[in-house]
């Protein structure tokens, strides 16, 4: 099951809330994807950003991806477990293996994402 | 080769896809790139035993009176006097001295060889043979699709292997079977080859078979191995298993604008043959100086270097990376590199998608083989 307390995004992102700062990090299909994930590299807290941004990479054995800012705003975290760790990615995608935690510029960029039913039905195709 | 294209099936695709195999296509087949993940199916190879369908290699049967040396007369290495049941690694070049494939070659039995070829360069390899028409005597058949080949490979890979109810009644062959020679068996379904050789860096074996054969000796391996921990290996840790003990990949380390000298693989070249195609240049090519090197780096810097990335001396374009990806054994970054000659030892960098990746020159290979001797012998790493 997807769930239904965050939004998605057509790169197999996904953004919680909480107030107006989002936990963003991949889901379980982009980590699947991906296969092994040996190197994460995030960007630099208090760094500013616009949807769509390019602010790191995901790497697997065998594959690179980069990782867009689904939402504007400013770094105000970044998951260190997952820098030293990369494997959290591949086991922990929703929760422990999130990646960055944003600032929104603007909260209501969120309200355009995905729900849990319309990432579903993009995951299925 | 366009998607559209129907890709072939090997005997054992169906078992892929049914036990959860991502299947991609490659070099017209569709194969397993990973099964349970790369880095578990890494690590099994290297502690236990793991079995991979590379039924897509080409198997072409060279046979007659002179068949020894037609083949000398095409290749860089030398297999005349090669005895019965020895195998070799050589590679086939160009005039120009650029690699058209590397491969081995068995000799089988009087009069017998057989050219094992890279899945991809298959049919440019048939028609280099056909092309450099072979005399009258020599007869060319080409088996490729009709013959599997499944590797068995890891420090376990013996005591599976002598399982199979084909082959146990040889067990007393197969423990004095050297590294890099073959002997024939009758299987089920027709002759089988027994080779051992291999992709790995482990100790392990090859095994020629009938199609027909595949499918029951890949499922005996798998239940008589289940105390030996074996599991299928796809083709992404096929590469990562053969990149740490820097093996040339074709597409990689070689291609047909890079000589055998300037991939390190002059060893399996012979100067001293009268002829073969490709020598007049090498030969040349020795003499003056090689241009490029093949190298090993280490990332110092945090990231992964990737085929194609440019490496920098001072600034300087100095050649671009071959192979890189992260070593799962050695649990870091590493690459393989063609890089101008004189680019002596010490620190690089890497252009990685435009950001500067720092790199250091390593002892080659990364990780040493155990294709000799005790399968479980201690390490030497880079």
């Amino acid at each position: 099951m997807i769930p239904d307390d965050r939004k998605y995004t057509q790169e197999h992102e996904w953004v919680q809330m909480e107030g107006d700062v989002g936990t963003i990090g991949v889901t379980d299909f982009a980590a699947n994807e991906l296969g092994d994930v040996v190197f994460v590299e995030l960007p630099e807290v208090g760094a500013e950003f616009s949807q769509g941004d390019t602010v790191g990479t995901i790497e697997s054995v065998k594959a690179v991806a980069d990782l867009f800012l689904p939402v504007s705003g400013e770094i105000v975290a970044i998951n260190e477990a997952v820098v030293d760790g990369p494997e959290l990615v591949n086991t922990e995608a929703m929760d422990d293996g999130w990646l960055l935690k944003v600032k929104l510029t603007d909260p209501s960029e969120v309200d355009a994402l995905m729900d849990a039913d319309a990432y579903g039905k993009l995951t299925e195709s | 080769m366009s998607e559209s294209t129907e890709l072939r099936t090997t005997p054992l695709t169906a078992w892929h896809r049914q036990h959860g195999a991502r299947m991609v296509p490659f070099a017209g087949y569709e194969m397993p790139v990973q099964y349970a993940g790369v880095l578990a199916e890494h690590a099994a190879v290297r502690e236990k035993v793991g079995l991979f369908d590379i039924t897509h290699m080409g198997e072409i049967h060279v046979t007659g009176a002179g068949a020894e040396v037609w083949l000398d007369s095409l290749i860089t290495n030398r297999v005349t006097g090669a005895a019965i049941g020895k195998v070799t690694y050589t590679a086939m070049c160009r005039e120009n001295g650029g690699v058209l494939d590397d491969m081995l070659i068995y000799h089988l039995a009087a009069e017998h060889w057989l050219v094992v070829c890279n899945a991809a360069n298959h049919a440019k390899i048939a028609a280099w043979l056909d092309s450099h028409l072979p005399p009258a005597e020599v007869a060319l058949n080409d088996a490729s699709f009709e013959t599997a080949l499944i590797a068995v490979q890891g420090p376990d890979s013996r005591e599976l292997l002598g399982r199979l109810a084909a082959v146990a009644p040889h067990n007393d062959r197969i423990a004095e079977l050297e590294f890099y020679h073959a002997f024939t068996i009758e299987g089920p379904g027709g002759e089988w080859i027994v080779s051992r050789t291999g992709y790995t860096g482990e100790h392990g074996y090859e095994l020629y078979l009938p199609n027909g054969d595949a499918v029951a000796a890949w499922e005996e391996l798998m239940t008589k191995g289940e105390d030996l921990g074996v599991a299928p290996i796809g083709l992404a840790a096929r590469d990562t298993l053969r990149f740490e003990v820097c093996y040339c990949l074709y597409g990689h380390e070689l291609a047909e604008d890079i000589t055998p000298l300037e991939a390190g693989i002059g060893w399996a070249m012979r100067l001293k043959k009268k002829e073969f195609i490709g020598r007049e240049f090498l030969v040349r090519q020795k003499a003056d100086g090689v241009p490029r090197k093949l190298v090993c780096l280490e990332m110092t810097g945090r990231g992964i270097a990737r085929q194609d990335a440019r490496v920098l001396r001072d600034g300087e374009d100095v050649g671009y990376v071959t192979s890189g990806t992260f070593s799962p054994t050695l649990k870091k970054a590493l690459a393989m590199a063609l890089v101008r000659s004189d680019v002596p030892e010490g620190d690089l960098v890497v252009d990685v998608r435009g950001r500067p990746l720092a790199c250091r020159t390593v002892a080659f290979p990364f990780l040493s083989a155990r294709t000799k001797g005790d399968p479980r012998a201690e390490r030497t790493l880079s």
